[in-house]
């Protein structure tokens, strides 16, 4: 079985070898492209697999669990491993044209392969070293995305984002060696029947509370989060969209599979603590995101409070909650990576991302002002996009569970969403351009069109079929918040399965 | 012997906090190192010390024949290590760079991708 477990992660690394090789050459970026839709085979396959079968547990090397390293895929680590290849498949053949070649050159497509690979190795671990490892991983790769290219505004970012996440890992690897001094165990499920019998249960919540801040500035939720708005708006665009799109869920999984399976001893203290966490990094990103006038930065900020409805969703800890952290976890990559695209875009063709140097986009590009608007009004919960049913969900979740603060408060963060996106479409699309510039898409020439443009178009076409067709996805995060509950089967098929 | 050991893991962090406080990015750096190989002694010291006994097993029995220290977290702490270096050695490289492109390394100074308002 755990061939079907490892492709997912062999595939991108295979990639990332052969477009290393041929990163001075057009085909090195095809590689890429090839890779991310093997990638997606691969995990389409694992999905099906995981549906028909439940939990999947493979270990590496032969050793039985909890000795070897284990490779474990439930529904969860399942969808988020499709919703990787996606994102990295769309991202990919976006950078076809986005890329410069002189990026390129540098090994551009190999590093974002080796980040899919990061992040692809994070959702399906179940051993929380290999965990640690798997985030090194994506983080060195990010780094060096981060900062390619070598602008003065790259460096800055680049020196703010390394410096807080180095901090956080630490912090994660610390927490790793005092969890593994009271139980002697690392495997995630041995830790899920090993932790509950820990003596010293006072010292099993400082051991959370360092993975919750750990993770929580992998998350970016408050007050943790001032990387992110520092670094994402000054890469190229095609990195700025996979960051946007991944690497902040990676830390929200984390934080799930966590709080759900190992640290559910004390829940009314972290998940309180959560919840709170949740309402300030609802609030202050929106907040941010309202102050500020760049493309780029005001998309950033709204991952920060997106973020917050993710674990607001934890921190309730009902099934229909979880059900809606999990939908919103999905919805929010893909619409989320493909405003970032579309921001790239407008700025080739508008020449800038400050919206005070941009405009009259709707009037010369009506087809990017149509593309810009589903997945912005997805992301501020418009009805029927897929953004409205994650809101709803996770709001009706709240007030079933008698907080109708919380509820309130993220009704009024979707309503100050609209309120930024109103912003970026005022000024950008409506007011015609400062310099006179007309904006068409016509300016690009037809392969670069098609390469911008399809991954757009297609995002934009996953998150209406969201939307318009809920049921199947509903039912889906029902079942894979009904697996993160009740652990047995993940705890059962991790310590029973034989190599 | 965890008891010296854990006082120093203590030490190491509260040091590295202070040089992590200030606004100069090369103090910062070192404040990383202390703190990582801080973290590095609180894996080692969590596998048990004895010092002397290889954590041997004889044929035929399930247990180490002395007390022996754990040999896993020392696997462990081997990894952590190496990953460590290797982001250090970006970091620090990150941290040059900086310097020539940016001109400084005074942290409040750092204000091109998020400048001051007007």
């Amino acid at each position: 079985m755990s061939w079907v477990l490892s492709l997912p992660l062999l595939i991108p690394f295979g990639a990332a070898v052969l477009a290393f090789l041929l990163k001075d050459r057009p085909s090195g970026a095809w590689v890429s492209v090839l890779g991310s839709g093997a990638m997606l085979i691969a995990s389409i396959v694992l999905m099906v697999n995981v549906l028909a079968e439940g939990v999947i547990a493979g270990q590496m090397g032969g050793w039985p669990a909890p000795f070897g390293i284990t490779l474990v895929s439930d529904l969860l680590s399942a969808v988020m491993v499709v919703i990787t290849a996606i994102t990295a498949l769309a991202v990919s053949i976006y950078a076809l044209a986005d890329v410069r070649p002189r990026i390129a050159g540098l090994g551009y497509h190999a590093l974002f392969q080796v980040l899919i690979a990061g992040v692809a190795g994070a959702f399906l671990t179940g051993d929380l070293f290999n965990l640690y490892v798997w985030f090194e991983v994506m983080l060195i790769a990010s780094f060096g995305l981060l900062v390619m290219g070598g602008s003065r505004e790259q460096i800055d970012g680049g020196v703010k984002y390394v410096a807080l996440n180095l901090i956080s890992t630490i912090l994660f690897l610390t927490g790793i060696g005092i969890l593994y001094g009271m139980t002697g165990t690392l495997n995630m499920a041995d830790l899920a029947v090993t932790v509950p019998e820990v003596e010293n249960q006072a010292m099993v919540t400082v051991v959370a509370m360092m993975f919750m801040v750990a993770f929580g500035v992998k998350a970016a939720v408050f007050p943790l989060f001032f990387w992110l708005p520092a670094a994402y708006h000054t890469p190229a665009f095609s990195t700025s969209a996979v960051f946007a799109g991944l690497l902040t869920k990676v830390g929200v999984y984390a934080l799930i599979r966590m709080f759900t399976l190992v640290f559910v001893g004390d829940i009314s203290f972290t998940h309180e603590v959560l919840l709170w966490v949740a309402c300030f990094t609802m609030v202050t990103g929106v907040l941010g995101a309202a102050a500020q006038n760049d493309f780029r930065k005001i998309l950033s900020f709204h991952i920060v409070s997106q973020i917050g409805y993710m674990i607001l969703g934890l921190a309730l800890m009902t099934p229909l909650a979880i059900l809606g952290a999990v939908f919103y976890l999905v919805h929010h990559i893909i619409v989320k990576a493909n405003l970032f695209l579309v921001a790239g875009v407008a700025s080739r063709i508008a020449g800038d991302t400050a919206l005070k140097k941009i405009g009259g986009l709707y009037a010369f590009a009506p087809l990017l002002a149509v593309l810009f608007l589903i997945p912005a009004f997805s992301l501020a919960g418009f009805p029927p996009l897929s953004g409205f049913w994650a809101k709803f969900l996770l709001v009706r979740a709240a007030l079933e569970d008698g907080h109708g603060f919380v509820a309130f408060v993220a009704l009024a963060v979707g309503a100050l969403t609209i309120f930024s996106m109103t912003k970026i479409w005022a000024e950008a699309f409506w007011t015609p351009h400062p310099e006179g510039k007309e904006p068409r898409l016509s300016q690009l020439d037809a392969a670069t069109r098609w390469s911008l443009l399809l991954p757009i178009a297609g995002l934009a076409v996953l998150t209406c079929i969201v939307g318009l067709f809920p049921e199947p996805f509903v039912q889906f995060a029902e079942r894979a918040a009904g697996q993160l509950l009740e652990p047995t089967e993940y705890i059962e098929t991790v310590l029973g399965a034989r190599p | 012997m965890e008891v010296v050991l854990s006082c120093l893991v203590g030490v190491l962090s509260a040091a590295a906090i202070y040089l992590m406080l200030s606004r100069d990015l090369l103090r910062f750096l070192f404040g990383l190192i202390l703190i990582s190989n801080a973290a590095n002694l609180a894996i080692f010291t969590s596998g048990r010390l004895i010092t002397g006994n290889p954590p041997l097993i004889l044929e035929g029995q399930d247990f180490p024949v002395d007390e022996a220290a754990n040999a896993l977290p020392q696997a462990l702490v081997l990894t952590a290590i190496v990953i460590g270096f290797g982001l250090f050695a970006f970091a620090l490289t990150l941290t040059l760079k900086a310097y020539r492109r940016l001109g400084t390394l005074d942290t409040s100074e750092m204000r091109v991708a998020e400048p001051r308002e007007e």
